[in-house]
């Protein structure tokens, strides 16, 4: 088996685990994992399949894509952890809303 | 031989890592080895021939998604009933893994062996692009647009971030009193002020650019943050706005230029394209630093709070 064919089917694996991870799992951070997980399969599919050249060297459009696919992941990453930590922050609020006024923001100290 | 095993090994340690981390109980194990299974990417895109990719997956897809992730260690709990949804869960997971992957699997194995792609289109116009590696010629030449439109999907995911937890938090004392973390930040700030130019510099001709700079300066930022060299980077301070925007409106500019004499949107003349897209990419390299440091929340835990569970 080719080079190329090892490390798509290795990102294919990536990608069902990644896949079937993000419904399996109620833990917002877990899913945040999860489709990071699926997204790096998808992008080592891409990569993988750019070397099939037989010149040798690789297609450098998917290259491109991949290095726009990483960061733009990073930045849904990031706005993915800033909603969940917010959720956090109002779920802790509400459970301790009985015993003391509603703050306005919980880093107050 | 060798190398068959070693791409052996790394294409079946990947979905086995991948795997780990999602089944990890505690959060904080989980983090980590996620952040080892980025590595792992990051060696099987080296593997593949893409050190550009390689350089970016190391420096923002683990570094900086590492440390964000710890982040969240801080203010999430390991929460008893995803465990137990898991468990009950488990047989029809494995099933959907098995056979998502033989259908997928079958999906690319069936396509053909050679493809020629795009290469030869490219190296047939290298000449026009104004530099001489062919990845940045497709990021800032070719499909200038993706560039420029992912830069907005940046900001956009910067300012919604921001928007949604407002308040940066305050440096924590311990941090800034530690002489350890401090002398490791005044040792490393030069050689990475020295990397991000390098990486700059070679993006004309080698791996390197814009995202591989700008993710180092950010990972120094983001040190400046935790030892409290730096406070955390405010949405309503002007520099900080005019960091921030300075890529955007350089890149704008350059591809509205053609326009006025006639040209197409980023139509780069061939004379000057080396020139423009090196100015691009130093402009970029400062924005990206400044969006990425601002995906960063600082360095405070919100959990500190007066009344902790018993």
């Amino acid at each position: 088996m080719s080079p190329w064919a090892v490390y798509a089917l290795s990102g294919v694996a990536m990608f069902s685990v990644g896949l079937v991870g993000l419904f399996s799992h109620q833990h917002v951070v877990k899913r945040i994992l999860a489709a990071n997980i699926a997204g790096s399969g998808v992008l080592l599919v891409l990569v993988a399949l750019a070397r099939r050249v037989p010149t040798g060297v690789p297609d450098p459009v998917p290259h491109a894509l991949v290095l726009t696919g990483i960061v733009v992941s990073v930045s849904a990453t990031a706005l993915a952890v800033a909603l969940a930590r917010r959720m956090a922050r109002l779920q802790a609020q509400k459970a301790h809303s009985p015993e003391r006024e509603p703050v306005s923001d919980g880093e107050r100290s | 031989m060798m190398d068959g095993l070693l791409d052996a090994t790394l294409a079946i340690c990947l979905p086995l890592l991948a795997w780990l981390v999602l089944r990890t109980e505690a959060l904080s194990q989980a983090v980590v080895l996620f952040v080892a299974f980025g590595l792992f990417s990051a060696l099987g895109w080296a593997r593949l021939d893409a050190p550009d990719i390689a350089l970016v997956e190391a420096a923002v897809g683990t570094g900086l998604t590492g440390a964000l992730l710890m982040h969240t260690l801080s203010w999430t709990e390991e929460d008893s009933s995803d465990v137990r949804a898991r468990a009950r869960r488990r047989p029809w997971a494995l099933l959907c893994t098995v056979a998502l992957t033989a259908l997928l699997g079958w999906a690319v194995l069936a396509l053909p062996v050679d493809s020629q792609g795009l290469g030869p289109l490219i190296a047939a116009r290298q000449e026009d692009s104004g530099v001489e590696h062919p990845v940045t010629a497709v990021l800032l030449n070719f499909r200038g647009y993706d560039t420029l439109l992912e830069i907005a999907v940046l900001l956009v995911a910067a300012l919604g971030a921001r928007a949604v937890n407002p308040r940066s938090e305050r440096p924590d004392k311990e941090a800034m009193e530690d002489p350890l973390t401090g002398e490791l930040f005044r040792m490393m700030t030069p050689a990475l002020l020295l990397v991000a130019g390098y990486l700059v510099w070679v993006g004309d001709h080698g791996p390197g650019g814009a995202f591989q700079a700008g993710a180092i300066l950010a990972g120094g930022g983001v040190v400046a943050i935790l030892t409290a060299r730096m406070g955390t980077p405010r949405m309503s301070s002007a520099r900080v706005r005019w960091a921030l925007l300075t890529g955007p409106l350089m890149f704008i500019l350059v591809a509205v230029a053609p326009l006025v004499s006639g040209g197409r949107l980023l139509e780069y003349p061939p004379k000057h394209a080396g020139t423009l897209i090196f100015v691009v990419e130093a402009a970029l390299t400062v924005s990206i630093a400044m969006v990425l440091l601002m995906f960063f929340p600082g360095t405070r835990p919100p959990r500190a709070l007066p009344e902790e569970k018993p």
